[in-house]
């Protein structure tokens, strides 16, 4: 092998067994990276499953809230939370996505434009406490909306804006300039591009993120327990100016009870919470890899 | 030079800036009615820039600006009171990569004629949609699929589909950029071909970096070179017959490139 023996040059290092050997350590060490995240989160969905099975039941449901755990339910948290979706959904929806397409579509590329578009870039990433704070002073004390499920649902529109407006925006941007362009040559005007192509294009991206924008909000807890939703509720709510609790609240509430039987039937709640969560993010990821056209 | 055709489109003392920078320096040339002419030259000299004035297509970059003339049976496109959007119906373009919509082969062509105001039948639009794709001899390989995806049709097929596309809606003119240069040489001669079959009823111009396929299709041939102060804006050094161009060039820079000795 004198040839091979040729290429061996001090100035080189040709030791091809420790090169090998230095990127096998380096997969080893991001494996062990991603076996603690799965094994901790296993070790969560363990420990919530054996606390919770005992307490799943369909009695969960169909009763309000109690002192007496075997009698305690979910049904007045499950339609707050439902109520919150849709009066949520029905606010954040139309003005996210409203406007993610008037920032991409419309809006002229000045100073105004951008700074727009920055400050909801970084609203994106302000603390759901902070929206909290604003529904408390804004909808609740302001307006006088009261601990209400309107003033919840503003405050939860509030959150999510301008995560809708930013995959809104993300989702525009990917159909390619290609395809502008080829109905821009055929005659067309920039809005009959919009609403025949870019806006059905981007439909299925659009609506994945909103799915992800409202599972967030299902989740969220923080801003709602500020604006005062941390109540016992044992009526269903009627309306959007009825008082409210939701399935987070009422988990961290039977959490914070003294007695272990309430922390089964928290555990029961968290399983319910993870399996609306699932859902929601499966269709979304259905959805995504379904109707989203790959260019 | 043969003047007996029918001017379509003339460019008079064009210049065309982005921002500060004059990316084409006093062009005028012009386009022949029922003739193809191409645009050939180094990569950068401002070829594509040129022929996407002829649609107002480059007025799509925000910093682009244009001086000069660019007659279209003589009237001045870039006049405020024409529509971009009316010289674009009736001066199609196909473009360098095959960019159908993500629609039905159907639906690619019709939506150009209902834009632009197609109120007929049902039948009568499939009439229209049958012939744009035989114009572009795609009828043969797509009539039992017309509800499929454009996407799903070979590269080919889809630049076919393109160019069906814009003849559907009978535009007088239709600029191609490099419509073959994504393509393997089997569909480069069918789309050749194609642009033989529809110069009888249209005005074809072409940007080519391929110069064989300059001399197969064109019978007018605009070359352009980078010049100017540092070489840096384009501009059209030579324009003739295509059989002139390519046997006796008037210019030297012309008889370098198109032999191959730089470009």
């Amino acid at each position: 092998m004198s040839t091979l023996t040729a290429l061996r040059d001090a100035t080189f290092e040709r030791d091809l067994s420790l090169r090998k050997l230095k990127g096998k350590v380096f997969e080893i060490l991001a494996f062990f990276a991603i076996l603690l995240g799965i094994a901790m989160l296993l070790t969560l969905l363990i420990d919530v499953f054996l606390d919770g099975l005992p307490w799943l039941s369909t009695r969960l449901f169909t009763e309000f809230p109690s002192r007496f755990p075997e009698k305690a339910g979910l049904r007045s948290a499950l339609q707050g939370s439902i109520w919150l979706m849709f009066l949520t959904a029905l606010m954040a929806i139309p003005a996210g996505v409203g406007a993610g397409v008037y920032l991409e579509e419309f809006a002229p590329q000045n100073r105004i434009t951008r700074f727009i578009e920055i400050n909801v870039a970084n609203l994106a990433g302000v603390p759901s406490i902070i929206y909290g704070l604003l529904g408390l002073g804004l909808f609740v004390r302001q307006l006088g909306l009261g601990r209400t499920l309107i003033a919840g649902a503003m405050t939860m529109a509030l959150l999510v804006l301008p995560i809708i407006i930013v995959t809104t925006r993300e989702a525009i941007r990917a159909v390619p300039r290609s395809v502008r362009h080829a109905a821009l040559a055929l005659g067309a005007t920039d809005w009959e591009v919009s609403r025949d192509h870019v806006l059905v294009y981007s439909a299925p991206a659009i609506l994945t993120g909103v799915i992800l924008a409202m599972s967030r909000a299902i989740g969220e807890t923080a801003p709602l327990i500020t604006i005062g939703a941390l109540t016992y509720i044992a009526f269903d709510p009627k309306g959007p100016f009825d008082i409210f609790t939701v399935l987070p609240i009422q988990i961290f509430n039977w959490v914070s009870l003294p007695q272990p039987d309430f922390h089964g039937l928290a555990a029961a709640g968290i399983i319910i919470l993870l399996v609306v969560l699932l859902s929601m993010n499966a269709l979304a990821i259905w959805l995504r890899n379904r109707l989203i056209i790959r260019w | 030079m043969d003047n007996n055709h029918n001017i379509v489109l003339e460019t008079q003392n064009l210049n065309i800036y982005y921002g500060d920078f004059l990316a084409i320096k006093d062009v005028n040339f012009k386009v022949f009615r029922n003739q193809i002419t191409a645009i050939i030259g180094p990569s950068g000299c401002g070829k594509s820039t040129l022929l996407r004035s002829f649609n107002r297509m480059n007025e799509l970059v925000p910093t682009a600006r244009s001086e000069g003339k660019i007659l279209f049976n003589g009237e001045d496109i870039n006049d405020p009171s024409i529509d971009p959007v009316e010289v674009r119906r009736r001066i199609g373009m196909v473009f360098q990569k095959p960019n159908p919509f993500p629609k039905s082969i159907y639906d690619n062509i019709a939506w150009g004629l209902k834009i632009n105001g197609f109120r007929g039948s049902k039948s009568e639009l499939d009439d229209l949609v049958e012939q744009a794709l035989r114009g572009a001899a795609l009828w043969d390989e797509v009539k039992d699929k017309l509800d499929q995806s454009g996407l799903s049709l070979s590269g080919g097929q889809q630049q076919r589909l393109c160019i069906a596309r814009a003849i559907a809606i009978k535009p007088e003119v239709i600029l191609m950029d490099e419509p073959a240069s994504a393509l393997d040489p089997i569909a480069t001669l069918k789309i050749e071909d194609l642009m033989r079959e529809l110069k009888e009823n249209y005005t074809i111009v072409i940007v080519t970096h391929n110069m064989q396929e300059a001399a197969r299709v064109s019978d007018y041939t605009a070359m352009m070179m980078l010049t100017g102060e540092g070489e840096r804006s384009g501009t059209v050094i030579e324009f003739d017959r295509t059989d002139i161009i390519f046997t006796r060039p008037k210019d030297k820079r012309t008889e370098d490139y198109i032999t191959g000795r730089f470009g």
